[in-house]
């Protein structure tokens, strides 16, 4: 069986293959990039660069898009 | 978000505030704004409604840019749960701060004209004061205050919070604003699409009225029609 790791997206605890890659979650995830901006472990992260981040036991994800509101 | 994106076109709205919130997960389906409304039509304004200190607020605006690259965000930092009232030292602190980042800052405040001109040597680029608390619908309280405010600045003169129904956006326009920021009045009125369609008008009433130079105020009466050729 694949080593697995757990990570929070946002705010949600989540298992995950180790090795696993930011690019990854996205895919898995369907999330559409050019609407939303993502922090890891509270820092911003280049989504260009997405493919080359590797996923750490513990690492907290946000993915953030707009919504209505005032 | 139909409604919604209905009632901006028929309020005539140039830019609306949007939140930053994070993606549903489990829900992939769940609709975006941006499919209703689109972002080259109508200028998304990221906010940061619900931050209560300068931290929170950077960090949503920081992640407001790179979901967009819009550099011309809203700042609000409240300060009290009850009255949602700013709070002006996180303001003026978390405006120089994103100035100097290289953000283009619309600053909620309160209708003190000092602090306003404080934000604006800190490098805001336009002034949203509140006619009253948010939600209120309270309309323009302190109508003096804005009009030093407007007297004392170049700067784009925003109403921002408490407004009630559409005369107070005409009020507002009157004292020389150059727009009003509408939200609960409109969405909580008994027939919103009306209700946006009157801010509208009103705005344009209001604003003609400001540019005409109204008449002076006198405590007596005088005669509008002419007095020659009197039978």
């Amino acid at each position: 069986m694949k080593k697995k790791i757990k990570i929070k997206l946002n705010g949600k605890l989540k298992s995950i293959n180790y090795n696993s890659t930011l690019f990854n979650i996205v895919q898995k995830n369907k999330i559409p990039l050019t609407k939303v901006a993502i922090e890891l472990n509270q820092e911003i992260v280049d989504k260009k660069k997405i493919k080359s981040i590797n996923l750490k036991n513990n690492d907290k994800i946000e993915i953030v898009h707009f919504i209505g509101g005032g | 978000m139909q409604e919604c994106a209905k009632a901006i076109n028929l309020s005539g709205a140039e830019i609306i505030t949007v939140a930053v919130r994070r993606v549903n997960i489990t829900d992939k389906k769940k609709p975006l704004l941006m499919d209703y409304i689109d972002p080259k039509k109508i200028t998304y304004l990221p906010n940061t409604a619900g931050c209560f200190n300068s931290k929170e607020a950077l960090r949503t605006l920081r992640l407001a840019r790179e979901i967009g690259g819009w550099k011309l965000v809203k700042l609000e930092v409240l300060g009290d749960k009850k009255n949602l009232f700013p709070e002006m030292i996180e303001t003026l602190k978390s405006t120089e701060i994103l100035t100097k980042e290289g953000f283009k800052v619309m600053v909620y405040c309160n209708d003190d004209p000092l602090m306003a001109k404080r934000l604006e040597n800190v490098g805001a680029c336009a002034i949203m004061p509140l006619a009253a608390p948010i939600g209120s619908g309270l309309g323009i309280i302190n109508k003096i205050n804005i009009r030093i405010m407007r007297k004392q600045t170049k700067l784009p003169l925003i109403i921002d919070a408490g407004l009630g129904q559409a005369s107070d956006a005409a009020i507002a326009m009157e004292l020389g604003c150059d727009g009003v920021l509408v939200n609960t009045a409109i969405a909580k009125a008994k027939k919103p699409f009306q209700m946006a369609l009157a801010f509208k008008n009103a705005v344009i009433a209001g604003r003609q009225s400001y540019l005409s130079g109204r008449i002076k105020k006198t405590f007596y009466g005088n005669a509008s029609s002419p007095k020659a050729g009197i039978i």
